[in-house]
């Protein structure tokens, strides 16, 4: 009973002794706070910037086109039926799906001039093909879009009427011409060889041959790491017969390089301001502590034992640190989305689970670095601490 | 059996010998002056003797055991147990009030109990002033708090470098009433000072120079002087 009253009451003397410390030395406290802070605000800052601006980035890279494709394997056309059991395929857990686009090619002659001719799915087709410039406007039904260079050579221009006719006696050895009127809606400017299309909705391009629900290509646009992207070449080639997938390998693989470096060098970045910040944590808490070398000596010459002052300033030290590590933390958190937005123009996903990391490496931080200037007063014989001041 | 024997005691800083071969004992219930120059090892021996600092050489028995053998461990327990510490800078603990620095002692020691403390602090004339920092305290209140804290654990021996060489007058003849009654109590008392007056009280004096005992004045048998001088013839 005695033993526990005074293991009680020893308790509430630990606690007070700490509390007055922490109360009555403000301007010490504040720094040293603001120290922790900062360097806990580091911490989840760059931790959310490093882990999600790749993230963000890979998607980012991806609309710069597609980078897996579907052609027809054995048959002549793929099955406009089998789209949805693709989509599955490529969307099915591992990567994220950006976009997916299905064309039909036929060559069709304005002016009695051969043009490449192919339908799609326009919205499809701009989530694939974001980077597409077209001047004027993207074609609804009964209208087309035609390339840079089909324009130029057939002097097409925005707001004009073209006749595309058909021919299936081109294969067939039969002159059955088909035509259809179109409006040009636009002019798309890619420098690549859509600059040769005229592109419109595949129901314009099926009402024009009578071929309904053919399909020579499908791209897809995958945010996805190369393995992941083999394993969905391989599920596709399983689930779907008659279709052969390939990656768009040289794209994928330099978007890789790309993403590894940027992760690395924020990586790196993350790294060396973390090890800085915690330098600077421990410096300030060293000098804090330091200063109090004549309080040591004095609770030495008390009779204190080495590991009951290394407690007390411990817990003081870890106080700080738990009270500082919260605080930094979720200004952390803020201070990663603001940076987002002004140097990547976009959001950042909030990770409320670094904040306990953050209070737990704050923690850590100011223990180990008060437990040094600690020991290194508590080992010396208090007369020369007292006299030393 | 005396509460402490030094025998052979030295202390060497490098080249500087601040205590030479000093042999000492003090009994129990003594109030023991230490005098001496600047320099001449005063504090040196009350550190050694108050366990904060271990002899070159010699040995150090305080209260049957020597504590020149001891370890940190060992001199941290007869620290708080055997010694009361008043400094001549008082050492108080800034951010702590004048109850808690008292309290301080009694949580090294054995258990914190402010009632206890307050009454020492009440012992010392405090009583009001329990709750003010040491910043909030004048020298020789913060002397006092210094007082009731070496004396809350009830010591058997109490060491003050110095205790008075901060102070005004009054405040002076205060803790020299405090050391009175410490000694009217049974307390063992070593008082070093630069003061001949101070040094008087004591039962017995030592003077020190370059870390040697080089004379002893024992005021009890200069008390007793005038009875030694009676004939022992006419007592009979
Ligand atoms: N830690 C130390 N390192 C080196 N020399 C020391 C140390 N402590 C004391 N000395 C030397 O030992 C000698 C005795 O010092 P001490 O403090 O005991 O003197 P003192 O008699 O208390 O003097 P004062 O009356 O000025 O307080 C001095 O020469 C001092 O310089
Ligand atoms: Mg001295």
């Amino acid at each position: 009973m005695a033993v526990e009253n005074s293991g009680a009451s020893r308790r509430r003397m630990y606690v007070r002794m700490v509390l007055r410390s922490l109360s009555r030395r403000r301007s010490r406290v504040v720094i040293a706070l603001l120290a922790i802070a900062i360097g806990a605000t580091t911490l989840t800052g760059l931790i959310s910037i490093y882990t999600d601006i790749p993230r963000q980035m890979g998607r980012e890279l991806r609309s710069y086109g597609a980078n897996l494709v579907v052609i027809p394997d054995g048959k002549p056309v793929i099955d406009a039926n089998v789209l949805p059991a693709l989509d599955a395929a490529v969307g099915d857990g591992d990567g994220d799906l950006v976009g997916r686009a299905a064309y039909r090619y036929e060559t069709v002659t304005i002016n009695s001039q051969p043009v490449s001719a192919a339908g799609t799915d326009l919205d499809d087709v701009r989530a694939v093909r974001p980077y597409w410039q077209v001047s004027g406007a993207w074609p609804q039904a009964g209208e087309i879009l035609v390339g840079r260079d089909v324009a130029d050579q057939l002097g097409l221009a925005t707001g004009e009427s073209v006749t595309l006719a058909w021919s299936a006696g081109k294969k067939q050895g039969s002159d059955s011409d088909s035509t259809d009127e179109f409006t040009v809606s636009g002019v798309l400017d890619t420098g690549g060889s859509e600059d040769a299309l005229v592109i419109l909705e595949r129901a314009g391009l099926e009402g024009l041959t009578g071929e309904v629900g053919a399909i020579d290509v499908v791209e897809y646009s995958v945010a996805t790491s190369a393995d992941q992207m083999s394993a969905i070449v391989t599920r596709i080639t399983e689930s779907t017969p008659g279709v052969a997938a390939s990656p768009v390998k040289r794209l994928a693989r330099s978007e890789t390089t790309v993403l590894a470096t940027l992760s690395s060098l924020l990586l790196l970045v993350t790294v060396i301001v973390l090890a800085l910040t915690m330098i600077t944590v421990a410096t300030t808490m060293m000098a804090v502590v330091a200063e109090r070398r004549a309080e040591i000596g004095l609770r030495k010459a008390l009779g204190a034992e080495n590991r009951s002052i290394i407690g007390e300033f411990l817990g003081e030290g870890m106080a700080l640190g738990a009270l500082g590590g919260l605080a930094g933390g979720i200004a952390g958190l803020g201070f990663a989305q603001v940076v987002s937005l002004n140097v990547f123009s976009r959001g950042i996903a909030t990770d409320w689970t670094l904040v306990p990391i953050a209070v737990l490496a704050s923690v850590a931080v100011t223990a180990v670095a008060c437990i040094v200037p600690v020991r290194r007063a508590a080992y010396i014989e208090p007369a020369i601490v007292l006299r030393g001041e | 059996m005396n509460l402490l024997e030094l025998r052979g005691v030295t202390k060497s800083y490098g080249d500087v010998h601040a205590l030479r071969d000093v042999d000492l004992c003090v009994e129990p219930g003594e109030w023991l002056s230490i005098v001496g120059p600047s320099g001449s090892g005063k504090s040196t021996m009350m550190n050694i003797v108050g366990c904060m600092d271990s002899p070159t050489a010699g040995s150090v028995v305080l209260d049957g055991v020597d504590i020149a053998s001891m370890n940190a461990s060992g001199l941290a327990h007869a620290r708080r147990n055997t010694i009361g510490l008043i400094f001549q800078k008082f050492h108080l603990v800034a951010h702590l009030s004048a109850v808690e620095n008292v309290m301080v002692a009694q949580y090294y020691h054995s258990m914190p109990d402010q009632a206890e403390a307050l009454a020492a602090l009440a012992r010392v004339g405090l009583g009001e002033r329990a709750s003010h920092l040491p910043s909030q305290l004048s020298g020789g209140e913060q002397q006092r708090v210094c007082i009731a804290r070496a004396l809350i654990n009830y010591p058997k021996l109490v060491l003050a470098d110095e205790p008075t060489g901060n102070l005004d007058e009054a405040n002076e003849l205060l803790v020299l009433d405090f050391f009175r009654q410490l000694h009217a109590d049974g307390t063992t008392l070593i008082v070093v000072t630069h003061d001949p007056e101070v040094a008087a009280l004591g039962d017995r004096q030592i003077v020190l120079n370059h870390g040697r005992i080089v004379r002893q004045i024992d005021n009890r048998a200069n008390a007793r002087v005038p009875v030694a001088l009676t004939p022992p013839g006419g007592l009979s």
